[in-house]
């Protein structure tokens, strides 16, 4: 096995990291063999939300345990909350160690026992948790052949490591099991990894299909999320909450609340709540309370946002400025000038944040909802004044996240809470309050001018984003004329944004993918040539090449002019280290505007794919949920006032919804895995918008394509 | 005030020193630890907490305790016999119909109901009778697959 590892045994223990002291590690974990490793790569502060940059901590930042019984143990800070990497990262795991799958525990998410990690998203894990990780186990394999060679008598070059045990490979009667090997020890290897290229082409579990490992507890109901926590005396605790985002409240009366036997309320500063053992008692005190709010709000809504934008005079940074746009210009035949609009979106997991929270003598324990645990526990560090080894937040199985569960509020507040009623406290945050307290997808708007050639070369490209970000607004195609502005971030102060914004599954990559993709169409449209020939000709990176070619095939794509009145549409792109190619056939109901996608495919290039099972799920559910933003996602609002706070206005998608779904993942094996969980939703709109173009001739510039909007495009054709 | 209430819950005869009007899913999930039902929205849109009541799926959300007396209650714990697992969660197993698992417990007790009443439902009935059950992490297409499973297996004289 090829590796640069140095190693740096008994490195010092001078570190801010929170876990477990490293003397205590054999105490409280048992004997064994621990490989402690530090995947750089995870740290990096891409994706890192802005309250969460830290300096990082300089000593190790995951660890795997081999212990006394041949259970293998990965400790990692990162969570599962659907994606599936508590079964993938066992695979890497089993394989790098030869050790049977079925031996190996993933443990994560909680800041007691797992070391610091930023939060699971970016689809980070596989990508750069997951080498490291390899290249870990690899370290352990080499220690436990190394003991193996001295128990057996007989030279590590004769030894061979297979399903968790090793055998001398003259004298296969000869051999001893990771349990023999580790019975006793306390071995401890501290690592600096640096892995290198592996050949995943030799592994038996990396590459091959697996369901869910942890399938059989959810379908039986049997897997605790936090909300089925249950403590003595436990309360269930509702926080009054202000009408609107910048209301500050001017009076309150919780006299009628206080009435109620067996509810306790609670003011401290600013917030109020009631507490009840019993959850439906909560809920009835909490609308007894009357409270007066005077409003200072952003005069901004859901219709005049993209106005506002631009006319918000932002700070600019160009971030690619190459050729000479004006030379691009001149050497133009036909030139196209576009505007593209997207509005804010929730994350809507069916889980809504919840958190339990406990005090005991004077540590503090919270259980919670989140996709950032050491984030969380930054911030009862930091708001509540507890040291940092007296806070753990343990993480269960969160039911969904995409971005909205890296902030955890309610974390705060169900501390807050235990602090001060000294019992257990549960906060279960409502539709309501899940809607309201969203980090939402940013509304945008992006401008691009572009120019073709006769033979249909693009010339220039002038792209411009306003209010969303930056992620996939690369050029993709090849352009020698190019520049791109951006104008503000959605953290910029002061915000253009008149509440919370945040990463939603490939942050800002669906508006972008979204306008680049109806921009090359549009171009391809009036060049009168094929859409799907019209890329491959502008376009020179062969990854996205391989995809587009994939998915033609397996779509069975027939050449043809837009618009065709076929409703063939094609989008391609990039994300999270991973290409995807689109093609998806829809049918429009031209008296109703009502769009029905009758089948979609993705063609995804994401380097090694680990689990080839788990990685079509998370293709079919991007695919799935990106219709929700295509057709029926946006957040209503009038300055602070969230109108939207529930399923009955917020439409997220259905079952007849459904088109049949088609997903190939190209082989890789001899490449770098890359992230898996978002690739394939970045194109969904745009592969839609293009097929409505290519069935009517109308042109969607706005998400969502609701029946008024595809009606209002109609009548421009 | 609180009265008692008697029902079948998982097949035994149970009953609840309880107030009658508290929801049904929060006494299902705290009085009696049956935390498999779950909730999602409680407004009855999401179907995360739907239970059977009689074999009919209903939002435990949007039903008071007091008005399940005397019924039938089969919540997700109760679905499965003798450690082995009822033939729609097999299927949900079979064919990886979940991802974080949350709203799996609901989508499971629709489509036992679903098939009581339609032991082989078209995959337009399956669409139309899961139709209101939410799933955020877009496992549909699976979920249609299991349904179908079961729906045969089922039929085979489970």
């Amino acid at each position: 096995m090829k590796k640069d590892i140095i190693k740096t045994d008994g490195s010092s223990d001078n570190t801010e990291r929170h876990g477990i002291p490293r003397r205590d590690f054999f105490k409280i974990l048992g004997s064994g063999i621990i490989i402690f490793f530090h995947p750089w790569g995870v740290l990096d502060a891409f994706g890192m939300p802005a309250e969460q940059e830290r300096s990082l901590p300089t000593d190790y930042n995951a660890f795997l345990k081999i212990d006394e019984d041949g259970t293998v143990r990965c400790f990692t800070g990162k969570i599962e909350m659907g994606q599936g990497v508590i079964t993938s990262l066992a695979q890497e795991m089993a394989d790098a160690l030869n050790a049977p799958l079925e031996n190996v525990r993933m443990v994560m998410g909680d800041t007691d026992l797992c070391p610091w990690d930023a939060g699971t998203w970016g689809s980070l894990t596989t990508r750069a948790f997951g080498p490291h990780m390899l290249a870990a186990a690899a370290e352990a394999r080499g220690v436990l052949m190394d003991l193996a060679s001295a128990h057996l008598g007989i030279p590590v070059s004769q030894l061979e490591a297979k399903d968790g045990v090793i055998t001398d490979t003259k004298n296969v009667k000869n051999s001893v099991s990771y349990a023999q090997l580790t019975k006793g020890k306390r071995i401890e290897k501290f690592l600096d990894v640096k892995p290198l290229p592996e050949d995943y082409t030799k592994f038996t579990y990396i590459g091959k299909s697996f369901n869910h490992s942890d399938a059989v507890a959810k379908v039986t109901g049997q897997a605790k999320y936090t909300g089925d926590l249950k403590l003595p005396g436990m309360l269930f605790a509702r926080i009054l909450r202000p009408p609107s985002h910048g209301a500050k409240m001017t009076s309150v009366d919780y006299s009628e609340a206080e009435k109620i036997a067996g509810v306790k309320v609670i003011r401290d500063g600013n917030m109020i709540a009631v507490l009840s053992e019993n959850h439906d008692k909560a809920d009835i005190a909490i609308s007894k309370i009357k409270a007066e709010y005077s409003f200072n709000e952003m005069p901004v809504n859901n219709k005049t946002m993209f106005d506002w934008y631009l006319k918000a005079n932002p700070r600019s940074e160009v971030i690619r400025s190459d050729g000479d746009l004006e030379k691009g210009r001149q050497l133009s035949d036909k030139t196209f000038e576009s505007e593209f609009h997207d509005p804010y979106l929730a994350h809507s997991p069916i889980e809504t944040h919840t958190a339990l929270a406990q005090l005991e003598g004077d540590k503090m324990t919270v259980w919670a909802s989140t996709q950032s645990p050491f984030g969380l526990k930054d911030s009862l560090i930091r708001e509540l004044g507890f040291a940092a080894d007296k806070v753990r937040v343990i993480t269960p199985f969160v039911g969904g996240g995409f971005g909205g569960k890296a902030p955890s509020q309610q974390g705060l507040e169900a501390a807050k809470l235990a602090k001060l009623t000294g019992k257990p406290v549960m906060v279960v945050w409502t539709r309501d309050e899940e809607f309201f307290y969203d980090t939402f997808h940013p509304a945008g708007v992006i401008q691009i001018k572009t120019g073709i050639d006769r033979n249909g070369f693009i010339k220039f490209w002038d792209y411009n984003i306003y209010a969303s970000g930056t992620r996939g607004s690369e050029t993709t195609y090849n352009v020698e004329n190019a520049r791109i502005t951006h104008h503000t971030t959605g953290r910029s102060d002061p915000s253009v944004h008149p509440f919370a914004t945040g990463a939603w599954r490939a942050p800002n990559n669906n508006t972008n993918t979204f306008a680049r993709e109806v921009q090359i169409d549009m171009m391809a449209s009036a060049a009168g040539i094929d859409p799907l020939e019209f890329r491959l000709k502008n376009l020179k990176d062969v990854h996205i090449i391989d995809c587009l070619k994939e998915v033609a095939g397996k779509f069975g794509y027939v050449p043809g002019k837009l618009p065709s009145g076929r409703g063939i549409g094609i989008a391609c792109g990039a994300d999270a280290g991973a290409w995807v190619a689109h093609m998806a056939e829809v049918k429009v109901d031209k008296n109703t505007g009502k769009v029905q996608v009758v089948r979609i495919a993705c063609a995804q290039d994401m380097g090694l794919c680990v689990n080839p099972e788990g990685a079509t799920i998370q293709m079919e559910g991007c695919l799935t949920m990106g219709l929700g933003y295509t057709f029926s996602e946006e957040i209503i609002f009038e300055g602070g006032n969230i109108k939207d706070r529930g399923f009955d206005t917020y439409e997220i998608p259905k079952f007849s919804w459904l088109p049949k779904i088609d997903t190939v993942i190209l082989n890789r094996m001899n490449q770098p895995p890359q992230g898996g969980g978002e690739p394939a939703i970045i194109a969904v709109g745009a592969v839609i918008a293009n097929a409505i173009y290519d069935a009517t001739g109308a042109r969607l510039l706005t998400m969502p394509f609701t029946p008024a909007r595809v009606l209002e495009a109609l009548k421009k054709v | 005030m609180e009265e008692t209430i008697k029902f079948q819950l998982n097949g035994k005869k149970t009953e609840a020193l309880i107030d009658p009007g508290q929801t049904l899913l929060w006494v299902l999930r705290n009085h009696f630890g049956l935390t498999g039902t779950k909730f999602g929205c409680g407004m009855g849109f999401c179907g995360s907490c739907t239970v059977l009541i009689d074999n009919e799926p209903v939002r435990s959300c949007q039903l008071s305790v007091g008005e399940a007396a005397g019924k039938n209650i089969v919540t997700i714990e109760g679905l499965s016999s003798d450690g082995k697992l009822h033939p729609v969660q097999k299927a949900f197993v079979e064919h990886d119909s979940l991802q974080c698992g949350y709203c799996t417990p609901g989508m499971i007790m629709n489509a036992t109901g679903l098939l009581l009443k339609n032991p082989s439902p078209t995959v337009e009935e399956i669409k139309k009778g899961m139709e209101d059950n939410y799933c955020r992490c877009g496992a549909h297409k699976r979920i249609i697959e299991a349904v179908q499973t079961a729906s045969k297996d089922m039929k085979g004289g489970k």
